[in-house]
């Protein structure tokens, strides 16, 4: 699996295939990016539960705060980690103790831990690395468009019409589109040399 | 499988549109329209919030201008862009997330007229500092460098006489002094040059010129790489400090790789103003659709046309960086390989006058201020656009008295030929 670049059909796979995200690391802080993610995941239909020990007993947008992945009463299909990449590793040991094991390992936007990712595919989980939930949904729907960003998707078909509103949906078909490669590149050597 | 990488004609025409979902409208609809409606007040509050994607107020964004914006990044290899009412505003909206009062930029010499005179007299009243240096002597931006610069600001090829930049090597002073390059690209347009590829951390363009193409409107364009660490030093508190606006968001920790895009968009554009018509987005975007192949025609038009000047008896010399014996040529090949565009100067063997002549007698060149148009162009720098530099800076930007500019259509060639000799001789 290369984790420098996804394909768009992978990522929308994951996207619209799972129903169940703890998000490790969610701030109840509303200019956090961490909130961000969660509002905007939340509002588009997904089961989303904040995951922080420094906020038991706290609630993000109604949904209580557990301590821990093994505190969560329910299946999980994905565990999208909000922490650095040297943080990312026991989070990854923890969810493969859960049962059922959940099915994606998502590792937030500037986090990235090849040995962890290895370790989750060994067992069969599906690995997305220095990535955003948010911001991928938004551009494979296109919705990021709407901030003037490279959705780097090309499409001649119709999109589904929106529903609430200006939320798009996920399922559209696409072609890729314009490279962003020197911002990957920066990406990568900034990774590197941290 | 891999997702395919398009080629540049296709991202031409598709990038940022497809069929609108209500409608089916297969063109891109124009969104003439000042506002948005919510769907209810959580969803106002999270747009104004910056939490959610979508739609409030044209003067922050427009669906319209987004498909010109996506489209622009897309050519460039931008992460995200951000249109706004001309090439003017896109240089001041760029530095406005830069620059404070006390701060430098470094810029080239070789500077359209007019960004010379915003960068030495508007934004000197806003305590904007400018350091010039010369684009063809590397060296220069080396020895500009101090604590207060902020930027490094060059044109990929340079207005007015076509001169070609080396991109790369400014690139690398500007890594060194740890502050990011700004390339206006207008004159190349990316199909040309995608100075991104070359080290730029930040594109602007007039899109008055070859982008919108056809002369008829006003725009300009502010690319982001997604390269540059906005964090790294605190040199950049638009982006890395929290937002009081926003309620204490950081630009960049939010926004990531399109983080300066979204700087511009919501502290610049928002509260600065200079919002684009989305009537010129939709003329705009029409015109980039065949800009690959009007900017083919233009710079085989304009390499006839200098070949034919060059061996004119009138003519004493011909700056095209398209002719061998030039010399931006060895540039022009690493950098332009595809042409050396369409704007040049050439100069008259009579001087100021046979300048003067030159342009009344003209009977399919226009005489006119501006660059990049359907039609064929002619200026005399001295008398017009470059007229409020003083002599020893109109020959230090290329436009000495006897100096006349043109910008080279996508008309016939041997028309352009027969006008401008038949006014040479005239
Ligand atoms: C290279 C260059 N940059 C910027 C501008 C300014 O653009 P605008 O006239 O759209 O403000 C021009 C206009 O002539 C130009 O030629």
């Amino acid at each position: 699996m290369n984790h420098d670049a996804y394909d768009d059909n992978y990522i929308r796979s994951i996207l619209n295939n799972v129903k169940t995200i703890a998000m490790v690391g969610a701030s109840p802080v509303n200019v956090r990016p961490s909130y961000f993610a969660f509002k905007y995941l939340a509002q588009r239909g997904y089961d989303m539960i904040p995951v922080n020990p420094g906020h038991v007993g706290k609630a993000l947008m109604g949904k209580p705060f557990v301590a821990s992945l093994a505190d969560i009463d329910r299946p999980i299909d994905m565990i999208d980690i909000f922490r650095n990449s040297s943080h990312i590793m026991p989070v990854v040991e923890e969810a493969l103790k859960l049962s059922p094991l959940p099915k994606v390992i998502w590792m937030q936007l500037g986090a990235r831990d090849d040995a962890a990712a290895e370790k989750a595919e060994a067992a069969g989980l599906k690995v997305v690395m220095n990535r955003c939930p948010k911001i991928e949904y938004g551009r494979l729907s296109s919705e990021i468009s709407w901030m003037g960003v490279n959705s780097r998707t090309l499409s001649s078909k119709r999109a589904p019409i929106p529903t609430q509103g200006m939320r798009l949906s996920l399922n559209r078909t696409s072609f890729g589109g314009g490279q962003t490669a020197a911002s990957d590149r920066a990406a990568k050597n900034k990774t590197e040399t941290t | 499988m891999t997702d395919r990488l398009p080629g540049f004609s296709t991202l031409a025409v598709h990038a940022g549109a497809q069929p609108d979902p209500t409608t089916g409208a297969r063109a891109t609809p124009i969104y003439q329209t000042t506002s948005f409606v919510f769907n209810d007040a959580d969803h106002a509050a999270s747009l104004f919030g910056l939490q959610a994607f979508g739609n409030i107020y044209t003067r922050i964004g427009n669906p319209t201008n987004a498909v010109l914006e996506e489209r622009v990044a897309a050519l460039e290899g931008g992460t995200a862009a951000l249109a706004v009412a001309s090439g003017h505003a896109a240089q001041l909206v760029v530095l406005q997330q830069l620059l404070r009062p006390g701060d430098e930029i470094i810029a080239a010499r070789k500077l359209y007229g007019g960004s010379i005179n915003q960068f030495t007299h508007a934004f000197k009243a806003f305590g904007w500092n400018v350091a010039w240096a010369d684009p063809d002597d590397v060296a220069s931006f080396e020895q500009a460098v101090t604590p207060h610069t902020k930027a490094i600001f060059i044109e990929s090829i340079a207005n007015p006489a076509g001169s070609i930049t080396d991109i790369e090597a400014i690139a690398a002073v500007a890594r060194k002094a740890g502050v990011p390059l700004i390339v206006d690209n207008t004159l190349a347009s990316p199909y040309l040059i995608k100075p991104i590829d070359h080290g730029a951390d930040i594109v602007v363009h007039s899109l008055t010129k070859f982008l919108g193409g056809h002369g008829n409107s006003l725009g300009g364009i502010i690319v982001d790489a997604g390269t540059f660490d906005w964090s790294k030093d605190n040199k950049y508190p638009m982006l890395s400090e929290p937002r009081p606006e926003y309620h204490g968001i950081r630009i960049q920790e939010t926004f990531g790789n399109f983080a300066f895009a979204i700087a511009c968009r919501v502290l610049g554009l928002r509260d600065l103003g200079p919002a684009l018509s989305p009537f010129n987005a939709f003329m705009i975007l029409t015109g980039i659709e065949t800009l690959p192949l009007r900017m083919q025609k233009h710079c085989d038009n304009a390499k006839a046309v200098a070949e034919f000047l060059s061996t004119h008896p009138a003519v004493s010399a011909v700056n095209y960086a398209g002719l061998p014996g030039d010399k931006y040529n060895a540039l022009q090949r690493k950098y332009a390989p595809k042409g050396a565009g369409a704007v040049f100067t050439f100069s008259l063997k009579g001087g100021y006058d046979a300048g003067v002549n030159l342009v009344s007698n003209l009977k399919l060149f226009s005489h006119l201020a501006n660059v990049g148009d359907t039609r064929s162009l002619v200026i005399h720098p001295a008398s017009t656009t470059h007229s409020q530099l003083d002599d020893a800076a109109k020959v230090k930007s290329g436009a000495a008295p006897e100096v006349v500019r043109l910008s080279i259509g996508i008309e016939d060639k041997e028309d352009l030929i027969a006008d401008l000799d038949q006014a040479l001789r005239a």
